[in-house]
This record gives C-alpha cells, structure tokens and sequence, in this order.
C-alpha cells in the first residue's frame, strides 16, 4: 500500500518536472527540471523491479547525457526564443489538437480493453542483474554486439563533427 | 505488481504526449532535443511495466538497447547542434531554412 503512493508521488514527480521542462523558457532551467524527471523515474522503476534499469537511468541519464546537454548549452549563446507569428499561432493550435487526439484515443483504447489486464502477477524474478546479464549475453548476443558498433560510428561521427571546419 | 499496469501505460502516455507537445510547440534545438528524450524515456516506462506485468526479461532488454541508442544519439545530435551554431549562430529552427527557399 505505501509502495504504491509512492509510486503515485514519483509519478506526479515525474509529469509536473516533464511539463515545466517544455514551458520554461530557460534551457539550463529545463535541463535540471529534466534531471528531477529522470530521478523520479528510476525510482519508478525500483518500484517495479527493475533494479538494474533503475541504476542505469540514473547513470546514463541523469548523469552522462544530462551532463553533455549543460555542455552545450555552456557552449552556446542562446538568446531568447522567437518565432514567426502568423505560424506559431496556427502551428500551436494544431499540434495541441493533435496531441490530445492521440492521448484520448489511446486513453479510450486503455479503458475499453482493460478486462484483460486487472490480474497482476505476484512472483517477479526478471529485474536482477542476473537475469538481465544472461539474457543479453545468450539470446540477444547479436543486438548487444550491433549496439557496441552504434556506439563506435557515433565516437567517430562526434570526432568528425566536432572538427574545426567541415 | 504494486499498482495495475494500466497506471504505468497512463504514466507513459502522458509523458510521451507532453514530449510531442514539446517537440512540436517550442522552436529551441536543445529544447526539443530534450523532449525527444522524454519520448524515448516514457517508451522505456511502458517496456519495464510490461516486462513486469508479464514476468519477462525481453523488455529490460530492449530498454538497454534504447538507453545505448539514446546516448549515442545525444553525442552525435547535440555536436550537429553546435556546429550548426558555429555556422549561423543560431539554434533557432525558424531560422535555419536552408532547404525551403
């Protein structure tokens, strides 16, 4: 029972850091409104047990990637934000149109199917960094090994890209 | 399961939604680059609930997989960003409309 208040505070944790992240203004403000977001999802998925995702959300997330957006942000002049007026204004209606057909449509699709997916399951045994290790290094050998390339074109396209000119 | 999975579905789509208004509303490269990363981050949400609700290791697999990519989208993206500055000193997106006129 606390397990799952707690779950409901990171969850609004989660939505009200991730909307001030879009309004605000200020891109360091959003940055570390966007490190709050990561923080309160890793502690979701310790409550889901995902014990090993959860120190990686805040490893790679809220460490590493947060740490290269300050980066560029540092870099960067970044004046205030502007936009062409007579787009915006159409754009904005649209896109906000947009999104809230999707959200209530999948809302729609959640309630009326959702005789199927009231019996929660009580024994867990996947989230251990056991589970996890041997999973990725027997049957998904080959999109671990792919992912260790990704990484190595993206080390030498960011070399390449960071170059003086090109 | 502490909360049913339709809670953690909700959770996802709302933070998927705010990172598509994100994305779409503001008109800040960096700023929509962290939108996208909400998006990939309520993806991961809705992979670890399901992966929880059905007692399998498949989805944290493929939220290892996500996290790799987003790391080496985020290098690669934000140097395309600041070479972009470098080039027009600005990370407007109204602004750089190289390929319409």
């Amino acid at each position: 029972m606390t397990l799952s208040i707690l779950f409901y505070i990171a969850a609004f944790i989660a939505v009200a850091s991730a909307v001030l992240v879009v309004l605000n203004k200020n891109a360091v403000y959003s940055a570390i409104l966007l490190v709050l977001c990561f923080f309160s999802l890793a502690m979701i998925y310790l409550l889901l047990e995902a014990y090993f995702l959860a120190v990686l959300e805040v490893f790679i997330y809220a460490g590493a990637i947060m740490v290269l957006f300050l980066f560029a942000i540092m870099l960067l002049n970044l004046e205030r934000e502007k936009a062409l007026p007579h787009f915006m204004k159409f754009q904005r209606a649209l896109s906000i149109m947009l999104v809230a057909m999707f959200f209530f449509g999948v809302s729609l699709i959640m309630v009326d199917g959702s005789g199927e997916l009231h019996q929660p399951i009580i024994k867990f045994s996947a989230g251990s960094v056991y589970a996890l290790g041997e999973a990725l290094f027997t049957k998904f050998l080959l999109p671990f090994e792919v992912a260790s390339l990704l990484l190595l074109v993206a080390l030498i396209g960011t070399v390449y890209l960071a170059k003086r000119k090109i | 399961m502490i909360v049913p999975l339709e809670h953690v579905i909700a959770l996802s789509l709302a933070l998927f939604s705010i990172g598509v208004l994100g994305v779409l509303l503001r008109r800040n490269a960096i700023t929509i680059f962290m939108s996208i990363e909400l998006m990939l981050n309520a993806v991961n949400l809705a992979l670890v609930g399901f992966s929880r609700y059905y007692d399998s290791v498949d989805g944290q697999v493929f939220v290892f997989l996500v996290m790799t990519l987003a790391a080496a989208e985020v290098a690669v993206g934000l140097a395309i960003i600041i070479s972009l500055y470098r080039n027009r000193q600005t990370v407007n997106i109204d602004e750089i409309n190289l390929m319409k006129n």
